[in-house]
């Protein structure tokens, strides 16, 4: 493989007297260099990192003490959701945290449509209550699932005692440690 | 019969245009290629329908380790601010650090803060490569009433001296919750009302609200993820 083409040389006559000189070929054995090439695409796909982090914007709500100073929502139009143990979900509409119906992450996305269908749009709040045995990643998927769902208004309020009681209790009485 | 010839052709096949082709995707690849910096805390990031390029530049991150642990660092480029942030650290907890420590923190590139301030002499003590294989505590953030993130916040707010700047958190999948909540309450008291977590990429699930909004107006696709 690795020679140099000398035998094509020269190939047409010159006059006579004329000595002919012995022409080489230019032809190079490229076969090398190609695996050289290949070598390193395959080292340069491998190292490089093609897909560059993204940004999820979140804003917070202002915390206010006063109450009269609160952005008031209807009961009837808030959908709240808890995170539990385990990627399990929780949710209830209104102000009813003892309807509480278990869900997962697959499911409240029609959980989420079907109460966004019922409700008016000026009204529809999302609500998002992540207990402290849920992690990072279901916080960051639930607030994903808002985007998803194209929910204009939700907040990430901290869930009260009482909820989590609820909670507590659901879980236990499914199981789920 | 007589013996049919087969001409013998040469197995030799020209290389130029496969080799025009693998130089021309090396140059592609050498010149896309960005080396993943060498991260001391590794941390798998979520994944989120959001299509923002997460900021480089101006970036106070807060970076959230498996085990709830709460780690603070800036953007290299930002060397002055970096500073200013330990400075006024310094100052307002009265840790007396000398400026070879504080250069320990200024100078090495993606340094980050994650002891208390009780710690912080002694961690500054050590450059970034003795402390490699040191379990750190983490900057205290999950009790309320001693959230030392808050200060440190408040300092790089002050450090940036009202110039915009990137509040980025960077937080692993099995996290817990609490510390989260923490960070978030850090960012409140510091009125610090807007942040980015950082995520991977993921397509949008066909089919979903935002999947028609961004096919119906493709011209400003993912405006609606942002």
């Amino acid at each position: 493989m690795a020679e140099l083409d000398t035998s094509s040389g020269g190939g047409h006559k010159k006059g006579p007297g004329v000595k002919k000189g012995k022409k080489l070929s230019t032809r190079v054995d490229l076969t090398p260099m190609v695996d050289l090439g290949f070598l390193l695409i395959t080292f340069f796909i491998f190292t490089t990192t093609m897909s560059q982090p993204t940004a999820m914007k979140l804003f917070l709500p202002k915390d206010v003490d006063k109450p009269e100073e609160q952005n008031k929502v209807k009961a009837s139009a808030v959908l709240t959701i808890m995170l539990g143990k385990n990627d399990q979900v929780y949710y209830y509409e209104g102000d009813d945290p003892t309807k509480v119906q278990g869900s997962n992450f697959k499911a409240i996305r029609d959980v989420i449509l079907d109460k966004k269908r019922r409700t008016d749009p000026k009204d529809f709040v999302v609500v998002l209550k992540p207990t402290v045995d849920a992690t990072y990643k279901n916080t960051v998927n639930i607030l994903d699932e808002m985007t998803i769902d194209a929910v204009k208004r939700f907040a990430l309020v901290d869930i009260s005692p009482d909820e989590y009681k609820i909670v507590q209790a659901t879980e236990q009485a499914n199981g789920i440690k | 019969m007589p013996k049919v010839k087969i001409p013998r052709k040469s197995t030799s096949v020209d290389m130029t245009a496969m080799c025009d082709v693998a130089f021309l995707l090396l140059s592609f690849f050498i010149l896309t290629t960005k080396f993943k910096p060498s991260e001391a805390l590794k941390v798998t990031t979520p994944s989120s329908v959001a299509t923002k390029i997460a900021p480089d530049k101006d970036v106070v991150l807060i970076t959230l380790d498996r085990d709830g642990k709460v780690f603070l660092s800036v953007s290299d480029q930002n060397k002055t601010q970096k500073e200013k942030i330990l400075d006024e650290i310094n100052t307002s907890k009265n840790l007396g650090l000398t400026p070879a420590e504080k250069q320990n923190f200024v100078k090495f590139p993606s340094s980050y803060i994650g002891v208390p301030f009780s710690q912080l002499k002694s961690y500054l003590g050590h450059t970034p490569d003795e402390l490699k294989n040191v379990t750190l505590a983490g900057i205290p953030v999950k009790d309320s009433s001693n959230n030392e993130l808050v200060d440190w916040v408040h300092a790089a707010v002050t450090a940036f001296e009202g110039t915009r700047f990137n509040l980025l958190v960077k937080g692993d999948d099995a996290a817990k919750y609490p510390s989260f909540q923490g960070i978030i309450r850090a960012f409140k008291k510091n009125d610090q009302m807007k942040f980015s977590m950082v995520t991977n990429p993921v397509a949008v699930p066909t089919g979903t609200e935002l999947y028609k909004i961004n096919m119906a107006a493709p011209q400003n696709k993912g405006a609606a993820a942002e």
